[in-house]
Formats: structure tokens, sequence, C-alpha cells
């Protein structure tokens, strides 16, 4: 008996990701979840500028390459021409957080019926390692090589806070993928996402804390410790916005 | 036959692009072309049609990029520095064989530059703003029927090449009011199997992409592209000849500057001086074999631009130099007269004679 197996909706195409990345594990659940509300045929995926540029390849529905930070621009596009079709982003912070801060932040606010997988491992991986948004203050990077100095460049941008305080948004949540349980809430998380689009709720974003053992310079195991020890504290995990649970509670 | 109307050329460019089939339609404000969104603003929701201001131009180029990876007709408008913004999403477009309409309606510039009409977007237009190598069909309207007649045929080429195509207007174009008979247009949509909406589990997914990692691959791809390039340079060139017959000095002119140029060889005709016009209406692909052929039996040209002069390369390339080529301008939003035009006929038949 098979007890676990590959998504449907990922294809048999081998993952170009570091060892040690989560990002496979994320695609996975993304995966999952398009699986079990068996939407497949009509979902929509657009993949950013950064290490998932190449999601496009690994999702078996339709994908759309976008500019970099661009993506909830054409995910706009394409919900608007195809409203009953699944329209999802899965962008990288640099890609969601710095270049395509605007892009974001009018999509949640024009609460587009869309998903966003928002991956944030506080670094530009692709490009090899340079200074994120999200980065941590004194994290050592190409571009921040003494350290992130918050005096020359400012505090790290926590974005599932900062939307949250948009009145449109439908949900926003923070979660991470560095341990079993953490998997699980991840994959709840990403599940009620997609599934508030196909109930028409309007914009949903989760944010997922991620790794980069390479450009982090740590092993995998201490990669996963590091988010626990580091990454989580700055970034707690946790429902920020859920205008669903709002409104029942105002009845 | 529909009755004419008077439009704006703005507004008749909106409702040309309804009558071909467009039914989304996102921009940003900029003068002097904000009527377009105004009139979609005001259109669209009644025929189930989808009109967005986007956040920016950034932005709505690349919810085009979207409807468009869609198969589905869609549109932008701007003006110069709002068209400058959308060449990254236009590069993109073109680097994923997507159809879509761009249009500018040209200001003055460099930067902010001014809101009166201009002609200086011109290489941007037809050398590829964007990066890479591309190029945009161009299609440069001289009245406003034309505005709306080449709106439809560029929904139409566009699907028929998968290509961006760039309608280059001017803020007289989309200003002026003239009489327009906007015709009913049968749908001449094509099946677009390429197109990402949904694999419904019955095929291969589709990827809307321009990246090639490999460089073989991308040399592919753009010798590809090329190809259909050398089709549409011998399908698609279009201009207009006016007068041409026994000119000595040809004008050569595009816009609103060959409205004025053909008030100019009527003035100069009356003077006995024998003057013609060559209007590109394509402005790429650029109407290059009649200006050669034109070269050997005429004393000279004069291109007559509202610009520094950006046309008159291409018309110094096209005649191969075989005669000479000058410049008859106004730039930054001042608008060339006949008179000028007519002198400057003068001048240079002074230097051939």
């Amino acid at each position: 008996m098979v007890v676990f197996k590959k998504p449907k909706s990922l294809t048999d195409v081998p993952l170009h990701y570091c060892p040690g990345c989560t990002h496979g594990i994320i695609h996975r659940l993304v995966a999952e979840a398009i699986d079990e509300l068996g939407i497949e045929g009509k979902t929509v995926g657009v993949a950013p500028v950064g290490c998932s540029v190449m999601a496009y390849d690994y999702f078996t529905c339709d994908m759309v390459e976008a500019a970099h930070g661009r993506a909830p621009a054409v995910a706009t596009g394409l919900k608007r021409c195809m409203p009953d079709n699944v329209i999802f982003t899965y962008q990288g912070d640099g890609d969601l957080a710095s270049i395509g801060m605007a892009e974001t932040v009018h999509a949640a606010t024009r609460n587009e019926n869309i998903t966003i997988i928002f991956v944030n491992n506080a670094i530009y991986g692709m490009t090899g390692g340079q200074m994120a948004p999200t980065s941590l203050p004194g994290q050592v990077t190409q571009t921040s090589p003494y350290g992130r100095d918050v005096n020359t460049v400012g505090l790290p941008i926590r974005v599932s806070e900062m939307l949250s305080a948009l009145d449109a948004p439908y949900y926003i949540e923070r979660v991470a993928v560095n341990n079993v349980k953490n998997v699980k809430n991840a994959k709840k998380a990403i599940l009620k996402a997609f599934k508030n689009q196909v109930e028409k709720k309007g914009f949903s974003l989760i944010e997922v804390v991620s790794t980069c053992p390479t450009n982090w310079g740590l092993t995998p195991e201490k990669a996963l410790q590091w988010v626990d020890e580091k990454m989580i504290p700055y970034y707690p995990l946790g429902v920020y916005k859920d205008r669903g649970a709002e409104a029942k509670e105002e009845k | 036959m529909s009755e004419k109307v008077l439009m704006k050329g703005n507004e008749a460019i909106a409702e040309a692009a309804i009558k071909a089939g467009c039914r989304f339609y996102f921009g940003y404000p900029i003068t002097p072309q904000t009527e377009i969104a105004a009139y979609m603003a005001k259109r669209m929701p009644k025929i189930g049609g989808t009109f967005l201001q986007a956040e920016s131009e950034v932005s709505a180029i690349n919810m085009v990029y979207g409807v468009a990876g869609a198969g589905y007709r869609v549109m932008t408008s701007s003006s110069s520095p709002g068209v400058s913004l959308k060449q990254e999403g236009i590069s993109y477009i073109a680097g994923a064989d997507l159809p879509a309409l761009i249009i500018n309606v040209q200001r003055g510039g460099p930067g902010l530059g001014g809101i009166q009409p201009s002609q200086s977007d011109y290489f941007q237009a037809v050398k590829g703003g964007g990066h890479g190598d591309y190029h945009l069909i161009v299609y440069a309207p001289a009245s406003v029927q034309e505005m709306a007649d080449y709106t439809i045929k560029a929904f139409d080429v566009a699907d028929k090449y998968r290509m961006p195509v760039m309608l280059l207007a001017d803020g007289t174009m989309g200003q002026m009011m003239e009489p327009v008979e906007l015709p009913e247009v049968s749908a001449n949509e094509i099946e677009k199997p390429w197109a990402v909406r949904g694999t419904n589990c019955a095929r291969p997914h589709n990827i809307i992409n321009s990246l090639y990692l490999k460089p073989e691959q991308l040399e592919k791809t753009n010798f590809d592209r090329f190809e259909k390039y050398k089709e549409i340079e011998k399908n698609e060139c279009l201009y207009e000849e006016y007068m041409t017959e026994d000119a000595d000095i040809v004008l050569v002119a595009f816009g609103i500057a060959a409205r004025i140029s053909k008030n100019a060889v009527v003035e100069a005709r009356k003077q006995g001086l024998k003057v013609g016009l060559i209007r590109p209406i394509t402005l790429w692909p650029f109407p290059s074999e009649v200006l050669n052929k034109t070269a050997d039996r005429v004393k000279g040209f004069i291109s007559v631009e509202l610009s520094m002069g950006q046309m008159i390369e291409d018309v110094k390339l096209a005649t191969e130099c075989k005669k000479p080529v000058r410049l008859c301008n106004r730039t930054g939003g001042m608008i060339v007269s006949p008179e000028e035009v007519v002198e400057s006929v003068k001048k240079l038949l002074s230097e051939v004679e």
C-alpha cells in the first residue's frame, strides 16, 4: 500500500533547489492544497523572479512567469478575465516586499480574489545572498558584509503585520515549515488561502518563514534551528487578519 | 454603414477597441490621454468588461500581460512618461509572444517634459523601447477616423502574429474632434491554444514565459521571432503617397506632422513648386522600399517631425543617402507650420538646383 506519494499537481521534473531549502516543502503543500480542493484543471499559477522563478516547471497547472515583483498585477489581470479560475502567485521576499511592494499592497487593498504564497527567507537567494527587505538587524549578507546596519538601511519589513493594517484584505497568516508541527499548520493555512478564493472571499496571503542554508552559511539542520532562534522571534507566527472570523465575532 | 459621430481622438480609440472585442482595459491617469480611461470607466461595466485604474503604469502593463496570457483582447494607454514606465512589461509581452495593444498619445519630453503634443517617442516605439531583441508593429494614425480604424486593425494584427502592437498618436490626435464612423466589426478572434485558461486536466500545462537560461534556446527563439518579423515587413507595411508622381521634393511625415505637410504640399504647389508627401502609416515596419524607389527620381527629401529629428535616420537609411535628406521640425510641444515647411522646401531646392 502506498502511504506517501507525490501530489498530482507536481510535475516529475527534479527541483533545482539547494539541499535543505524549504521551497520543496512549500511547493508540496501548495500542490496538496490544489489536489485536495480538486482545482488543478482551473488553476493558473504565477511564478516570480528569484529562486522560485522556475516554479512554472514544477506545477502541473497552467503557469505564467512574471517580471520581478509584478506577480500580483499579473494575477490581477488573470483573475479579472477568468473570475472562476483559481489564481495564485508564489513569491519571495525581494520580489514581494521590495521591488513588488506597490503591486502587493494594491492587490491587497483591492481585496483581489487571489492567493499569494509569500516565502520569506530574509535574503535574496537566486542572485547569491544579498540583503533583503526582511533581512534581520545585524544579518550578514553579500551586500551587508558588516551586518545589516539599521541606522543606514533601516529595519526589516514585517509584511503580514503591515498588510493587516489595511481594511480590505480577507486573510493573512504567517507560518513556518521548520518542524513537523509547523509544516502541518502551514498546510492548513495554505489550504485555507485557496479555499477562500474558491469561495470568492478575496485576498489571502500566507507568509511562510523559510530557510536559505546556502546563503545563510549554515547546514540544513542549523538553518532550521536559526528559523526558531532568530526568524520566528522577529516574525511571530499566527493569523494576522481573518475577516471571516471578525464577521463571526460581530454576530 | 454606421453613422458619423463627432468624437475626440482619444474617445474614438476607446470605442473602437470595444467594437474590436476588447473587454479589458488597465490604465493610469496621465495627460493628454486620460479621456481613454474615463471613457472605458463609463463603458466597460455596462458591457460586462473590466476597467481597472492600476496603481502605476508598471502595474497596468503587467495586468495587460496577465490578460494577454489568458488570450483575451486587452489594452492599456498612456502618454510618453507613462509609456517609459511600461517598457519593462512591453519587453516581457514581446518575449512571451503575447498579443496586446499599447496606446501612446505622445507629449513632449524628455523627463516630465510638457503636456503639449510631440512625436519624440519615435525611437522608443520603433527601435524597441525596452530591453532585448524585439519589435512592435507601430501604427501612426493621422485622423480621428484612423485612430479608430487602426485600433481595430491593431487587435487583429496582434492576434495574427502573437505580438504587442502600438498605436503611436500624439496630443493633437488625442484631443481634436472630427467626424468618425465606427464600423461594426465581426468577431475576428482566432483560436489561442497557447493561452493559460486552466488545463481542465485535459492537456499538458501551458507556460507563458520569456526566460531561457540556455543561450542556444534563447538565440533560437530570437531567430524565430525575427523570421516572423520578416513576414510582417513583407505583409503589413502601410503608407500613403500624395502628389509624388512628378515631385522634385518629397516630404516624409507621419501623424499630425503629415496633416500639416499635406497643407504645405498644397501651398507649395500653388507657388509652382513640385512637392509631394510620403506618409508612413506603419512606422515599423517602415516603408523603406517606396522611399528607396522614390529617391531615384526626386531631388531630395524633408523629414517633417515634431521632435529633434528621429524618423529622419530611417529616411536616410531607406534612401541610402542617394539624395539629400533635411529636417523641418519643432519640438517640446510646439507645432511646425505649413509655411515653415514650404520655406524648408525652398531652401532645399536652392541647394540642389
